[in-house]
């Protein structure tokens, strides 16, 4: 049977892939931005750690999708998929693989489960996606696992709530679970943590909340459910609300998912850098 | 009876200096974001930066909104309903990074902003809520 062993936050940030593929990592400014991911790097590629397959969830920034087509919650199904080109040129990081079954199995699960997933298979991945596979695996000339895109909907407000998050996580925990091949997978939740990109008060950072919101994704993760948009949007900065993207993976691990490892980091570019690996203990 | 959702758009006006991407502002901004996405592509990058003001013409968008794209408002964009993951299609076929895209909007130099980022960041004292001025 398929089973989740561990899962993984990270922040997305493009300025994260631009210094991986400028191989600009020994930049002062650089180095605690990469060092942040020097633990998980070592400790994905053990045999006993390192996954099949990763769900990797993310946002699509205006890159795949535009104003024409604006899914809550996407599930890529398709064999593979390319970095997208968002305005400056494909990503220099290898074509993302799917486990194809996998992800046409989440889909019917997650249908039946009354989550009425947009299947996609056409598309491209942005830097939502790329990024934190380069932050993990660095530059490989094919990456060392199988993807299965999940793409939420953070930019068009209203964004899903962070319990509806929290619940479909529940239920990608049921469909991989009722998958009859061996499989280690890991969920990805991406994106966050403080930032704000627009207007008078773009540059917010808010240390107090991240850190509290990264201690209770362990010590009270059922407070994290409840959190509404206009928390995130006051305390954490227009984009923080990419967070409630963290409570899909955080719902898909157990009630007693232990911290593994942290990193957290201000400034990478406007944003603050939060990073998790959690071990889902049964 | 409580309107349910002019109360949770009403929450957004609270919060200083900030246009959460509403439904109002999708509805408004749906010729300037498509324009932004043409710039995806390197021919019609080409187009916008040999005559701005003529490629706009195939974009049936208000006279306020076409000023503001030429101006580079982007604060003025965002109140007419672009967003700013489509409006970074624009600042980057002007060769601009998100920090001096963004700078741009604080009302600060590109190098006080980023100072302030190296310095932690803008705290959120006072940032919150416009009526409770926290």
């Amino acid at each position: 049977m398929a089973r989740i062993s561990a899962g993984l936050a990270t922040s997305h940030i493009p300025l994260i892939g631009v210094a991986i593929d400028q191989n600009r990592g020994g930049e002062d400014y650089f180095k605690p931005i990469l060092a942040a991911y020097d633990w998980t790097r070592r400790w994905i590629m053990q045999p006993e750690n390192k996954p099949d397959v990763v769900i990797l969830v993310y946002n699509d920034h205006a890159s795949a999708f535009d104003m024409n087509f604006i899914p809550t919650f996407a599930i890529g199904c398709a064999e593979s998929f390319e970095p997208a080109d968002e305005g400056w040129g494909r990503r220099p990081v290898p074509t993302v693989k799917n486990h194809s079954e996998l992800a046409w199995h989440i889909a019917q699960s997650l249908i039946l489960d009354d989550f009425d997933m947009t299947i996609i298979n056409k598309m491209d991945v942005d830097h939502g996606l790329t990024v934190p596979l380069s932050a993990v695996f660095g530059q490989p000339s094919a990456w060392p696992v199988q993807v299965i895109p999940l793409a939420v909907n953070v930019v068009t407000y209203p964004v899903p709530s962070g319990n509806r998050c929290w619940l479909l996580g529940e239920a990608l925990a049921r469909a991989v679970a009722s998958f009859p091949t061996d499989l280690k997978v890991q969920v990805w939740g991406t994106g966050g943590m403080s930032h704000q990109l627009q207007g008078a008060r773009a540059g917010l950072i808010n240390k107090e909340w991240d850190q509290r919101f990264l201690d209770d994704m362990t010590r009270d993760p059922q407070r994290l459910r409840t959190i509404p948009h206009i928390e995130y949007l006051r305390e954490t900065g227009s984009e923080g609300i990419e967070m409630v993207m963290w409570l899909i993976m955080r719902g898909a691990l157990s009630a007693q998912a232990r911290e593994l490892h942290r990193a957290y980091h201000v400034p990478a570019s406007n944003t603050a850098l939060g990073h998790l690996v959690l071990e889902n203990v049964k | 009876m409580p309107d349910r959702l002019k109360d949770y758009r009403a929450a957004f006006d609270d919060i200083p200096g900030t246009r959460v991407y509403t439904t109002e502002r999708a509805r408004a901004g749906y010729w300037v974001n498509q324009f932004c996405m043409s710039l995806m592509k390197p021919e019609n990058r080409e187009r916008w930066k040999a005559d701005e003001r003529k490629y706009l013409e195939d974009w049936p968008m208000t006279d306020a909104q076409r000023d503001a794209l030429l101006a580079r408002d982007y604060n003025r964009l965002l109140d007419l309903g672009a967003n700013i993951y489509y409006l970074a299609k624009v600042f980057s076929t002007d060769g601009l990074s998100f920090v001096q895209a963004v700078s741009t909007m604080t009302g600060m130099s590109v190098e006080e902003y980023q100072k302030m980022m190296l310095a932690g960041g803008r705290s959120p004292e006072g940032q919150r809520s416009i009526k409770e001025g926290r």
